[in-house]
């Protein structure tokens, strides 16, 4: 049989395009296997494959203090999440309604924590913090206030970006046939803008979310003495060795994220399928 | 306020009155210094060319944008600054804006739930209206599952339900294709008559105006130029710009030489005889004036015409539109002048056509076929 030529547009047919694509798979998802492999490894080293167990989650599972940094982590990310969201949405919408002096320099302003380097960012908030004396050995969980206002603040612009690109596309008829019926600018705002908004605050809730748990440099420099999460516990076993409980914690960690990013994904999915 | 309110408000009086509106962004003015009254029941449209103010002027009887200056009273009440959610008008957009988050009855009913309106009652009601715009059944379906003439239904419905005393309508057909188009011209008036509701349409298609409104307010450069109903203001256009802009017409410029007793006699450059014309409200003698002629009052023949009393010239065909039930003549007259167009019917078919190219023609129209325009 005749060998059928290669066309301009399948690219998946190329050897350089194979390699690529397998070059990646490699470097991206290998380490990320081997991790959740040696997290079943029978070994306190855990260089050299030594037999199947689950004894290491069980470990995790019964270190209190890697599960008390995990509920941290999970708190922090939650409420940093849903400040971060609201705060996007809002100045998204102010961005993209209002025109007022300085705007364009305004919106860089906003987005400088997505581009200036973290270590950057984490030691302005030490200082910050220092400097205006923010208590520290409060109550949980006010012991987390400082994390989670240095997270709102490097995570928000993102579910702004995210928002404002979603309302470019908005038709502006839509709020006005909503007023046209009888409905007030709140009610314009909850009936119609929110609707719209929905896969844009859905998308950036998911980034602020994961920014925050898996977030170590800043969190490592507004962390008082008392309060560990997750990223600065498992750094401090490393330190000492890597052994499969860690491997264990991070497996957990990873399962949780996929597990949440495609629940998002999905319900955003679906409701761009009702849209379109 | 309130007694001049309440005497205004009895059967009769205009639904709309508008004096002296004015919209400025900056130096430019979208509306300027219109006067214009709308009575109850009337199928009103608002003609122009893009830009000319129109939507502007819409919008502010729907109350999305405020004048800068004038007033508007609807059914009595001054509503020159009420907002939107609390004026007795509703609208249909140009882009329907239907809500794509809600199905079509959530859609229809929204109005009636913003009033508060019992939860059943408002049932009843979005599936009357539905059923009124021949939408019956589809209550349950997303507005993506539906084609641009139903989504156009559904933002009928939905600004109908409300019962409001004005509906307004932003280019409701221009999304739509040539023959769907056609249909719901018809349909509209059918069910503006039904419903009784006054129905004020924005459109820049002279056709689509001519066919469906009772009165028409043509505008251009946010003044309105000429407000008359379909056939007069075809036949009687009061300026050159609404002579050309409704329909197809022939501008001969000419002097007047004589203007009495309803009679007008103009020197046409370009055209040996005087041309006669017969109108009511004459030009200043020694004014430059346009003889506004429709081409299908004028008649195109191979000999001279022997009946007196016409004006005539002859000619010869320079070019030929062929629009299947007509076919226009670009008719030479003189090298300087335009070119004449005369529309006639196709009675028979085009290949036994009684003239072609470089054909000498004679063109004649009696004096009362066109007329006579000083601006």
């Amino acid at each position: 049989m005749a060998r059928v030529p290669i066309g301009p547009l399948e690219y998946t047919r190329r050897t350089w395009m194979r390699l690529t694509l397998l070059a990646t798979f490699v470097f991206l998802y290998a380490p990320i296997v081997t991790l959740v492999a040696f997290s079943f490894n029978d070994s306190r080293r855990n260089i050299v494959w030594r037999g199947f167990t689950t004894k290491y989650y069980e470990k995790a599972l019964g270190n209190s203090e890697l599960i008390e940094a995990f509920v941290n982590s999970l708190t922090i990310a939650l409420l940093s999440t849903l400040i971060a969201t609201v705060l996007g949405a809002l100045t998204a919408l102010l961005l993209w309604r209002f025109r007022f002096p300085f705007k364009a320099g305004y919106e860089g302003a906003m987005a400088l924590p997505i581009v200036i380097p973290e270590i950057c960012m984490g030691v302005a908030m030490l200082a910050f913090f220092a400097k205006v004396g923010w208590p520290s050995g409060l109550p949980w969980p006010f012991s987390l206030s400082a994390i989670i206002i240095a997270h709102v603040s490097f995570s928000f612009p993102f579910v702004a970006v995210v928002v404002r690109a979603r309302l470019a596309g908005f038709n502006q008829e839509l709020a006005e046939a909503a007023q046209d019926l009888g409905a007030s600018e709140w009610r314009v705002f909850w009936d119609v803008m929110v609707p719209f908004m929905r896969p844009g605050l859905v998308a950036g809730a998911l980034l602020a979310f994961t920014l925050s748990l898996d977030d170590f440099v800043i969190t490592f420099f507004t962390s008082g003495p008392d309060t560990v999460t997750f990223p600065v516990k498992v750094y401090s076993m490393v330190r000492f060795s890597v052994t499969p409980e860690v491997n264990a914690a991070s497996t957990v960690l990873i399962v949780l994220t996929v597990l949440l990013t495609s629940a998002a994904l999905w319900l955003q999915f679906r409701q761009e399928k009702k849209e379109s | 306020m309130n007694t001049s309110g309440d005497a205004a408000t009895t059967r009769g009086a205009p639904i709309i009155e508008i004096s002296g509106l004015c919209k400025r962004f900056g130096d430019f003015a979208a509306v300027d210094k219109v006067d214009l009254t709308v009575e109850r029941g009337e199928f009103f449209a608002l003609l122009g060319p893009s830009g000319c103010g129109k939507t502007t002027l819409l919008r502010m009887l729907a109350g999305l944008d405020l004048p800068t200056e004038g007033t508007i009273r609807i059914d009595g009440q001054d509503m020159s600054l009420v907002p939107a959610n609390r004026r007795p008008v509703n609208m249909v957009f140009q882009s329907y804006a239907v809500f794509p988050h809600m199905t079509v009855l959530d859609n229809v009913g929204y109005g009636l739930r913003i009033d508060g309106v019992a939860k059943d009652e408002i049932r009843r009601r979005a599936e009357e209206a539905l059923d009124l715009v021949k939408l019956g059944g589809f209550g349950n379906r997303r507005p993506d599952q539906l084609s641009g003439g139903q989504r156009q239904r559904v933002a009928l419905a939905r600004a109908l339900v409300k019962r409001p005393k004005v509906l307004l309508l932003d280019e409701p057909l221009s999304a739509l294709d040539a023959k769907l188009r056609e249909a719901m011209r018809l349909e509209m008036v059918n069910l503006q008559e039904t419903v009784g509701i006054t129905f004020i349409i924005v459109t820049h298609d002279q056709s689509e105006a001519l066919s469906m409104a009772t009165r028409i307010a043509v505008m251009d450069a946010g003044v309105v130029q000429q407000i008359a109903p379909p056939a007069e203001l075809y036949e009687f256009p009061a300026s050159r710009f609404v002579a050309d802009f409704i329909g197809s017409v022939n501008m001969i410029e000419g002097r007047v030489e004589a203007a009495a007793n309803g009679r007008i006699r103009l020197a046409c450059p370009g055209i040996a005889a005087p041309v006669e014309m017969e109108q009511d409200r004459l030009p200043a003698v020694g004014s430059t004036a346009w003889v506004a002629l429709r081409p299908e009052k004028i008649d195109i023949t191979k000999e001279v015409p022997p009946e007196p009393g016409l004006n005539r010239v002859s000619g010869v065909v320079e070019e030929i539109t062929y629009l299947g039930e007509t076919s226009v003549y670009h008719v030479r007259v003189a090298p300087d002048l335009p070119l004449i167009k005369v529309s006639s019917a196709n009675l028979d078919r085009v290949t036994r056509r009684a003239f072609t190219w470089e054909d000498p023609v004679h063109l004649s129209w009696t004096s009362s076929c066109g007329v006579v325009l000083d601006r």
